[in-house]
């Protein structure tokens, strides 16, 4: 279970608060969507709880399992079981993906204290799961996401989720940029994830998505708050009418 | 237009105090002939053009600087898995005992102590030849010294396809030795040859490797230098290529309180390849300079230099690389990086990247950049659960793969790739 409680969070560098009081809770299991109008915060949520440098928690909590967050570096993170799909997935020219994702599961089963995956293992293990992706081999063999499209990345994304595990996945516009084919392929990697023990945070503009992935809890997040909870017909309702009314309403 | 140079006293006062070593007709005059090269350049000093970057002044005192001997530790030897034939030198000289026998089929192998009494015609065309060309335009009076004082080495003629490369493993025993090895590598047209170089050699190692490259005959060259942090090293690599030739030669360096590798190649030859890459890191009060000349003369022919260096706590990094396209030397492509990733504010990169071209048709680009970490990536590593010195350490390799990939031979490329990798844990991990 997350739990993120009154969080609140500014920039580092400036004194622009971006975050101003989040609550919002996702219980283990289920799948929460969260929508609202660009630069609402929504990444910055996102990336506040994985652990990235450039911001401040003024005041607040995150807490997933009774650990912490907050308290604990990006990789701590990571083996305690977070995981955030990147919106903008990074290129890193020179580190292939093979070595990549074999880096980063072994480091977690390390981190947990399990045994680190034989290389045949690891193999068999990857080879499947790209292959539900429709990732190719020579995807597998090139720098992590280097010359990938857009919505290769955003599958290469859903591979690393699917070989980390993770208990809590922040997927933060995994949507966007992918054709409906690819969309499809996504959506269906992440039902495929969908187990009691695990509970998902989809970041997302459209009701597209949650047609495939139909989320328990949908919130509207707008100016650094959830300002709006409810079921998935909270997402048709954005669909047709746009943000104005919701907000107009709890303003 | 030759550079002019500054003489100090204390150059011409070590000049004058030089002994040359005696035996060997030719070898006698060579020397006789590099002393007065170098008398005429002196020593080099500080103001220097190709010296402002890196002080000269422990390369050419009278007496070197001692280096406490340096324990590998668990690190398996450089080459270790690869099938090769070793000589190995200690503090320059060479120790036949450690040493394999010198027969290789396709390759004829004497030691230089050995040839100067003999008449061996292709080493005394060579030996401080290819040397004496590249004092033009840029002296390089180190290497002039090696020639005029080189007692050992090896003589090297290649006439087909070596059976394995010949390794050359230097070892350093005595804590103030001053070691000067002069080789010479002759390719006979078509000859296949691979020369591998590691291990300290010296407190103080001046090495000069002469290479000749007859039509269609390919070298490559493979070199680590490192881990010893006190060793003080000057390398010329002279190379002079014919048509239909390749050449490429990678050092992977870590640390050394001074080291200067120059390499100075003509490509006389159409159709020629010339690659010189190198990995450097420097952690620490470290200075590493990477001086490089290439000289086009011919048609169609094309160079890369790959060089990348990783400095941290202090370490220097000095480029200094040139390209020259002479007149005529039309389709010529000429490629030049040089790149650091400084991993704190407290290090330095210097480079001075040089193109002069005379010809009209031809295709050169050259670039220096200097930077940190990406952040972002270290960040998205992170974020996956690499630990953040795992993550730097994938970052710097990466960084480096671009010089490693000018490795052609996959057994090789591994062992170096290990070998950088077990220094990134060390260091890193
Ligand atoms: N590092 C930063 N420097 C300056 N401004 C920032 C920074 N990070 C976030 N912001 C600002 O904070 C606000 C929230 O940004 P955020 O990216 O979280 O929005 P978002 O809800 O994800 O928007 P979108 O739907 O467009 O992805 C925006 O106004 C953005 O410009
Ligand atoms: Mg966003």
């Amino acid at each position: 279970m997350l739990e993120i409680k009154n969080l609140h969070v500014k920039l580092e560098e400036e004194d622009k608060a971006i975050l101003k009081g989040v609550d919002l809770t996702v219980e283990t299991g289920k799948v929460h969507a969260i929508m609202g109008p660009n630069g609402s915060g929504k990444s910055t949520l996102s990336y506040v709880l994985s652990g990235r440098d450039g911001y401040e928690v003024t005041a607040g909590s995150a807490v997933l399992d009774g650990q912490d967050l907050l308290a604990l570096e990006p990789e701590e993170r990571a083996a305690a079981g977070l995981f955030l799909a990147f919106q903008y997935p990074v290129e890193i020219p020179g580190v292939g993906n093979m070595t990549f994702l074999r880096t980063a599961v072994n480091a977690q089963r390390k981190a947990r204290g399990e045994d680190e995956l034989s290389a045949g293992d690891f193999l068999k293990v990857v080879r499947a799961k790209a292959a539900a992706l429709k990732i190719d081999a020579e995807m597998l063999k090139r720098p992590v996401n280097v010359g990938f499209s857009g919505g290769e990345k955003k599958r290469n994304e859903i591979l690393q989720m699917a070989m980390l595990e993770p208990k809590m996945c922040i997927l933060d516009e995994t949507d966007s940029g992918l054709d409906v084919d690819a969309m499809k392929l996504v959506a269906e990697g992440v039902n495929a994830l969908r187990s009691e023990g695990r509970s998902f945070l989809v970041i997302t503009h459209y009701q597209r998505l949650l047609d495939h992935i139909t989320p328990d809890v949908v919130h509207i997040m707008a100016d650094g708050r959830i300002v709006k909870t409810g079921g998935p017909e909270l997402a048709l309702e954005v669909e047709q009418n746009g943000y104005t009314d919701i907000l107009a309403e709890v303003l | 237009m030759a550079v002019a140079r500054v003489r100090s006293a204390a150059s011409e006062a070590r000049l004058a105090g030089l002994v040359l070593p005696q035996g060997g007709a030719w070898l006698t005059a060579a020397r006789g002939a590099a002393l007065d090269r170098l008398t005429a350049m002196g020593l080099p000093g500080r103001r220097d053009e190709y010296w402002r970057y890196t002080d000269p002044t422990t390369l050419v005192a009278a007496d070197p600087v001692p280096a406490a001997l340096y324990d590998r530790g668990d690190e398996a030897p450089a080459f270790d898995a690869i099938d090769r034939l070793t000589l190995v030198f200690t503090d320059g000289v060479f120790d036949a005992a450690a040493s394999d026998d010198l027969s290789l089929t396709g390759v004829e192998i004497v030691r230089l102590a050995d040839a100067g009494a003999r008449d061996i015609h292709w080493a005394r065309e060579l030996y401080g030849v290819l040397e004496a060309r590249g004092q033009s335009p840029v002296a390089r009076p180190l290497a002039a010294l090696n020639s005029a004082t080189a007692t050992d080495g090896v003589l090297i003629r290649v006439t087909g396809k070596a059976a394995k490369p010949v390794s050359l493993v230097y070892r350093h025993a005595a804590t103030s030795s001053d070691a000067v090895l002069h080789h010479c590598i002759k390719l006979e047209p078509g000859a296949d040859f691979t020369l591998l170089e590691s291990g300290p050699g010296a407190a103080r190692f001046n090495t000069v490797t002469e290479v000749e490259i007859a039509d269609g005959a390919a070298f490559h060259h493979i070199r680590t230098q490192g881990r010893d942090h006190e060793r003080r090293v000057a390398t010329h690599l002279f190379a002079r290529l014919d048509a239909n030739c390749r050449f490429k030669t990678f050092t992977l360096t870590a640390n050394g309180v001074l080291t200067r590798n120059e390499a100075v190649v003509e490509l006389l030859g159409d159709d020629s390849i010339a690659h010189i890459a190198g990995a450097a890191m420097g952690d620490g009060g470290f200075h590493h300079d990477d001086t490089v000349f290439i000289t086009h003369d011919a048609e169609r022919c094309e160079s890369r230099q790959v060089f990348k260096k990783v400095l941290r706590h202090g370490a220097q990094g000095v480029f200094q690389g040139k390209i020259l396209v002479k007149q005529g030397a039309q389709k010529t492509d000429g490629y030049q990086i040089s790149q650091s990733l400084l991993l704190d504010d407290d290090c330095q990169f210097l480079a001075k990247p040089e193109l002069e071209i005379y010809a009209d048709d031809v295709k050169c680009s050259h670039g220096s950049t200097s930077g940190a970490i990406d952040d972002t990536a270290l960040f998205y590593l992170r974020s996956r659960g690499v630990p953040e010195k795992t993550a730097q350490a994938l970052l710097v390799q990466a960084f480096l793969v671009e010089a490693i990939e000018e490795i052609e031979d996959a057994a090789i490329a591994e062992d170096i790739r290990d070998r950088l990798q077990g220094w990134l844990a060390r260091r890193m991990g």
